[in-house]
């Protein structure tokens, strides 16, 4: 009978979770592939800059960072919601991995790839579109769906700084009626229903491309 | 066409080319040869851009090549290369491999772009493979694929790195047609080569290297058959 109370509530977490999750994702994504190809570039300056970020960001706890972009850089004149600074600070966290990701994928492609698109007369730029990322892609989905589930998960994180999502709503339900067993049950089940799915996305992906 | 002078290239502490001096005229084929490390790919490398020197010149056609020049770009669409492991883009069939130079770099309109494609692949024996993805092609049929692709570009000149050395042996005799039909129309043609047959029959002019250096040169008959150079003899006596 709880459940019935409580669902309707999670469900509304559940939904700023997977809201928080796309964003994040796509920040990551759009970062940690302009860090790869900075590190990919050949430009030692470039390199340098993508390597001492990732070094830096991969050095903080995500937590440490959730709070330095919501209470920190208000006092630089930049204010954010709860949810704007959990998605930019998830975002920028997992940018990291995902350059990680996408740089081992641009180094699994064939040197002679590189050299054939230069013989005849691509660009870099024209280069990367047409040849090189797209033979990337292959190497880079299979991670890029494992740190898809973990970014998930660690969206629950975005809970310290009062992002309403399901973690959080989870816990103020729990403070407020000691139901704490069918309340995290609930949430558990949840969030193995929102994993499941990019579970078997992922395992598929690296059937698909992981052997090759 | 092709001009080089004096060149110089190291890597690090090694001076693979040591003062190559030699010219390449319009429609002629010149056959490189030599043992490995001799420097032959690495000269080859450097006409096209691919390699940067660090001493002496390149001009081709009356423009000084640079691997760090802008230029470079529009060069390469006049000097094309053909790669000892083919080099295919993997993820495109074969006739997007032969148009993606003409409709991306040079902007062709991509219908002309892909009947010129078919036209080329028709001439290289391919007409049926236009669909066909690399990996679903033997190593012959790729380098002609390869062949096809530098000659979309309406090059100038083709450069070949080795281009039979990955090829199982049955497979080399149909890459090799390919090049001399290209010959006898007239391509300038720079060839790295252990063909030995072919040298003998479709270049104009044979370079022995050596340690970095032009050891010999001159027409194929005498370069294989009378070398004057003692290495010479006793490169093509241990290839021949």
């Amino acid at each position: 009978m709880d459940a019935q109370v409580y669902l309707p509530i999670l469900l509304h977490g559940a939904q700023i979770t997977v809201a928080l999750a796309i964003c994040a994702l796509l920040i990551s994504t759009f970062v940690g592939l302009i860090l790869a190809l900075m590190r990919y570039s050949g430009n030692p300056i470039l390199s340098t800059i993508s390597k001492s970020f990732i070094n830096v960001v991969r050095g903080i706890p995500v937590l440490v960072q959730l709070f330095y972009i919501y209470f920190v850089l208000p006092e630089f004149g930049i204010d954010l919601t709860a949810f704007q600074a959990g998605a930019l600070g998830l975002g920028i966290a997992y940018s990291c991995y995902m350059a990680e990701n996408f740089r081992a994928g641009l180094e699994a492609v064939d040197h002679g790839q590189l050299e054939a698109a230069q013989s005849i007369g691509m660009g870099w730029g024209l280069m990367m579109r047409r040849v090189i990322l797209p033979q990337a892609v292959r190497t880079v989905l299979p991670p890029y769906g494992n740190t898809m589930i973990m970014l998930l998960k660690d969206t629950s994180q975005a809970s310290v700084i009062t992002v309403a999502e399901m973690t959080f709503q989870g816990k103020m339900l729990a403070a407020s009626t000691f139901e704490n067993m069918s309340i995290y049950t609930l949430v558990a089940a949840l969030y193995l229903c929102m994993s499941v799915p990019l579970i078997v996305l992922a395992g598929w992906l690296e059937r698909k491309f992981g052997a090759k | 066409m092709i001009e080089i002078r004096d060149l110089h290239k190291r890597f690090g502490a090694l001076e693979v080319l040591k003062g190559i001096d030699t010219t390449v005229e319009e429609g002629e084929v010149v056959c490189l040869i030599g043992a490995s490390g001799s420097g032959k790919s690495t000269l080859l490398r450097c006409v096209n851009g691919l390699e940067t020197y660090e001493a002496g010149k390149i001009v081709f056609a009356g423009t000084t090549v640079d691997a760090r020049s802008p230029d470079i770009r529009a060069l390469r669409t006049h000097v094309t290369m053909v790669f000892q492991r083919f080099n295919l883009f993997p993820h495109r069939t074969a006739l997007e491999n032969v148009t993606e130079g003409p409709i991306y770099v040079k902007g062709e309109p991509r219908n002309e772009a892909r009947e010129r494609g078919l036209a080329l692949l028709e001439r290289m024996g391919l007409a049926e493979k236009a669909q066909a993805y690399p990996p679903q092609l033997s190593g012959g049929q790729q380098q002609r694929v390869a062949i096809a692709r530098a000659l979309a570009m309406r090059p100038k000149a083709i450069l070949f790195d080795e281009p039979t050395s990955a090829l199982d042996p049955e497979l080399v005799g149909e890459v090799l047609g390919a090049m001399r039909s290209l010959a006898d129309e007239g391509m300038t043609m720079l060839v790295v080569t252990h063909e030995m047959a072919f040298a003998r029959d479709v270049a104009d002019r044979v370079l022995f290297m050596h340690d970095g250096r032009i050891l010999e040169e001159g027409l194929p008959s005498d370069i294989l058959s009378n070398p004057k150079e003692a290495r010479t003899r006793d490169f093509l006596s241990r290839i021949l």
